[in-house]
């Protein structure tokens, strides 16, 4: 393709791609996101190119196959789209290829046994899905659809014409407006208002004159949480269009995407991204005949929790140990090379094309005041429907948990839900009713957080899930201020003496203060916020700690040195699989006959657990 | 592979000589040798213009940077909190007592790495493992050691 020189090109490239489409050629559309790809998405696609090679389809409607990014039902994989019939089949494997080429795209006919079934209905389309349903897609809008890997389909999607109308109908002040009135705060999880920040950055350029940055984060480092990733690999596009609208707001001409080192994927779609968008001049000099020139390069993060704090993630941009410097001056005034610098989530960037579109009003209609528009979330752990999702802002926790992740298996309710990975908190069943928007989260002690919400069940232990997430901490602190290198290290001491039954309630109620002192005193948000978790399990399940320390049982059945394993006879049918995985060898029983595990000998690792079958094996 | 002056050279060929890419020049150092050598350290410093010190500071807080030779094959056991939830520290340990080796260890025979790693991005599998570029979902030590044999 040639490079673009202005608007009017753009459109009619845009024309001239939709009308080489023809509507009727039938698309296979295979997911390869994060999930998908885990159970072997991309065999399946290749069973569809051999499917279809061994057909002899005519050529004039040969079907396309569509390798795309995350469609969101990850527990339903492999996940595949065929239009223009609007099938959506789950749980497709490579031998499944085959038939549905034959029946579906050669006679049209739906492939019944692949169709999504929930309480004995079964759906054609996606749309129908109880899990779509609920959902509301703005930044997800072509994840899941467009080929991230081609140019051609992101702009099929409409990508770039925010761009266009914003470099040639609107002025820099008037898309900072524009930004501020949407609403819009920072999807990385501390909800900043994202107009509000780029005004004091060009305030501070025009004080200052001389360059100023634009980044996008996404150093996704909270455990549990893969929105960045998703939307990175299934719409690199979207991210680059925001960040180049921001450039032209901000009068940039340098970017930099962040992305963490685990998301090999994510840096292979951003920068083919980049590479065509330079192709057709949407980077580099004179965009779109415009005068704007920007570029963006990306940096991979070399594996440092604390560099998804912006102080911190500036001195890796710059070379150096991820430390972070106390604020002010916040980035926005004095950032990378000592220029002001604006730093969003990738998230946060994805958002700007749509506001552009379509206007501040329309999207401050969406979500609720002071948490407009939606929010991407990876709805995982004990849940039915586990995934990747988008919903208005001030959607209550069981409508996500009970509506659209269907609720915990084999349990009636869930016991917990953890939002904001590891500066945020588990919030108990009892506020199931919390409407999940910045403010109302922040009031029962947890955060937005960049998106993970992990349900927890009666099986999974709050002292350990507390333990869980202040090691980590104590693991990624960067060891700069005392608060957060030794407090962190103290609690977990605490913690470990918890999970082995030891303490007194004294000392719940001490480390309870420790915690306090920890937020108050540490330098940047990740000693600040650490004790989340913890404060959050001591206010809303202190009976379990008590239970620990007092009792010296764990009842979720987690730590190790309160539990013991034993094999329910009834349920046991002797296939000998725990027998021959044990390191201890300590279980015993013939073949068809039930089995016992010899207690005295047991040292609790579980594996017997994870690998039964019938689910024989029980903790207490 | 050889680390001889030439593949640094090579790599270093890339970079401005300023310090600000220390770390994306250490990253590539580490991508061709699979660790970061004395000797390799000293080139990428010098060429950069930092003193060695910091390069050494670097590489020691970054969780990235290996400073010994690595094995063939990595093994990654996820421990995100789905991962945690659904039993990732059982896998470690299990792949821990199967290989003879501690995490974050080569084995002996320098055939497997085995890593723990703080989310995959890959929760709606938990517990997943990475054994080089393949992902193994809702993995149980049984599936693992299946998966060790084919290698």
């Amino acid at each position: 393709m040639e490079r673009i020189s202005n608007v009017a090109e753009l459109e009619a490239l845009r024309e001239s791609l939709h009308a080489a489409h023809d509507p009727e050629r039938p698309v296979v559309r295979v997911c390869l996101g994060p999930g998908c790809l885990a159970l072997g998405a991309n065999k399946v696609s290749r069973a569809f190119q051999a499917a279809i090679k061994g057909k002899g389809i005519k050529a004039s409607v040969q079907p396309l196959i569509k390798e795309t990014g995350c469609h969101g039902f990850c527990s339903q994989g492999t996940l595949v789209n065929v239009d223009p019939f609007d099938l959506f089949y789950v749980q497709v494997k490579p031998e499944d290829a085959e038939e549905i080429v034959e029946n579906t795209l050669l006679k049209g006919q739906a492939v019944e046994r692949l169709l999504y079934g929930e309480n004995g209905t079964r759906y054609r389309s996606s749309s129908e899905v109880p899990f779509y349903q609920m959902q509301q897609k703005i930044v997800l809008r072509n994840a899941g659809v467009i080929d991230p890997l081609k140019i051609e389909d992101a702009l099929m999607a409409g990508a770039y014409a925010s761009l266009a109308k914003a470099l040639t109908t609107m002025t820099p002040e008037k898309i900072i407006d524009v930004i501020e009135a949407s609403g819009l705060r920072g999807r990385g999880g501390g909800g900043f208002a994202t107009g509000r920040k780029w005004r004091i950055a060009a305030a501070n350029v025009r004080k200052n004159p001389g360059s100023i940055y634009v980044v996008g984060n996404g150093d996704e480092g909270d455990p549990g949480a893969f929105m960045d990733r998703t939307l990175m690999e299934g719409d690199p596009h979207a991210v680059l269009e925001g960040m180049i609208i921001g450039a032209y707001a901000l009068g940039s001409d340098q970017g930099y995407i962040y992305v963490r080192m685990e998301y090999p994927l994510a840096i292979k779609h951003l920068s083919i991204a980049i590479m065509q968008a330079r192709a057709l001049g949407l980077l580099g000099q004179n965009i779109l005949g415009t005068g704007l020139n920007f570029d963006i390069q990306i940096n991979r993060g070399a594996g440092a929790f604390v560099c998804g704090e912006e102080t911190a993630l500036i001195a890796s941009l710059e070379g150096r140990v991820g430390e972070p410097i106390p604020r002010p001056p916040y980035p926005a005034e004095k950032g990378l090379r000592g220029r002001p610098t604006i730093i969003n989530n990738v998230e946060t960037w994805a958002n700007v094309p749509c506001i552009i579109e379509k206007g501040a009003e329309w999207y401050a209609g969406l979500g609720v005041p002071h948490s407009t528009g939606t929010k991407v979330f990876s709805l995982v752990g004990k849940v039915k429907n586990s995934g990747l999702i988008e919903v208005p802002m001030g959607i209550t926790l069981q409508q996500i948990v009970e509506g659209i992740g269907g609720g915990v298996p084999g349990q009636d309710r869930f016991k917990a839900v953890q939002t904001g990975g590891p500066s945020g908190g588990c919030i108990p069943y009892e506020l199931k009713d919390t409407p999940v928007d910045y403010d109302s989260l922040r009031k029962v002690g947890s955060i937005m957080g960049s998106g993970g919400m992990i349900v927890m069940d009666q099986r999974d232990c709050v002292v350990d899930v507390a333990r869980y997430f202040l090691g980590f901490l104590e693991e990624e602190s960067c060891g700069k201020c005392l608060p957060c290198r030794l407090g962190l290290k103290a609690m977990l001491e605490y913690l470990d003496h918890f999970a082995k039954g030891q303490g007194s309630p004294q000392d719940i109620d001490d480390f309870h203060s420790l915690a306090r002192a920890i937020m108050v005193g540490s330098l940047c948000a990740l000693g600040g916020t650490a004790p989340n978790p913890v404060l959050t399990t001591v206010k809303y399940f202190k009976d379990e700690y008590l239970s620990h320390v007092v009792e010296h049982k764990c009842p979720g059945g987690v730590c190790r040195d309160l539990i013991t394993y034993s094999i329910d006879p009834e349920i046991c049918n002797g296939c000998t699989v725990c027998v021959r995985i044990c390191p201890q060898e300590c279980i015993s029983g013939d073949k068809k006959k039930p089995h016992t595990i010899d207690i005295n000998a047991c040292i609790r690792c579980g594996q017997c657990m994870d690998v039964c079958p019938v689910d024989a094996v029980m903790v207490a | 592979m050889s680390e001889s002056f030439g593949n640094i050279e090579a790599i270093l060929d890339r970079f401005p000589p300023q310090p600000e890419h220390l770390i994306s020049a250490l990253q590539d150092v580490q991508a061709k040798f699979n660790y970061i050598s004395p000797a390799a350290m000293r080139a990428v410093c010098d060429h950069l213009g930092v003193p060695i010190s910091r390069g050494w500071a670097v590489a020691t807080f970054y969780k990235s940077f290996s400073l010994v030779p690595r094995g063939v094959h990595d093994i990654r056991v996820c421990l995100g909190t789905a991962c945690h939830l659904k039993g990732g520290a059982r896998l470690v340990e299990g792949l821990e007592r199967e290989l003879d080796v501690p995490r974050e260890h080569t084995t002996k025979d320098m055939r497997f790495t085995l890593e723990t790693v703080r989310c995959l991005g890959t929760c709606a599998m938990a517990p997943v493992v990475m054994i080089d570029e393949e992902y193994l979902a809702e993995a149980n030590i049984r599936s693992l050691k299946r998966e060790l044999k084919k290698i």
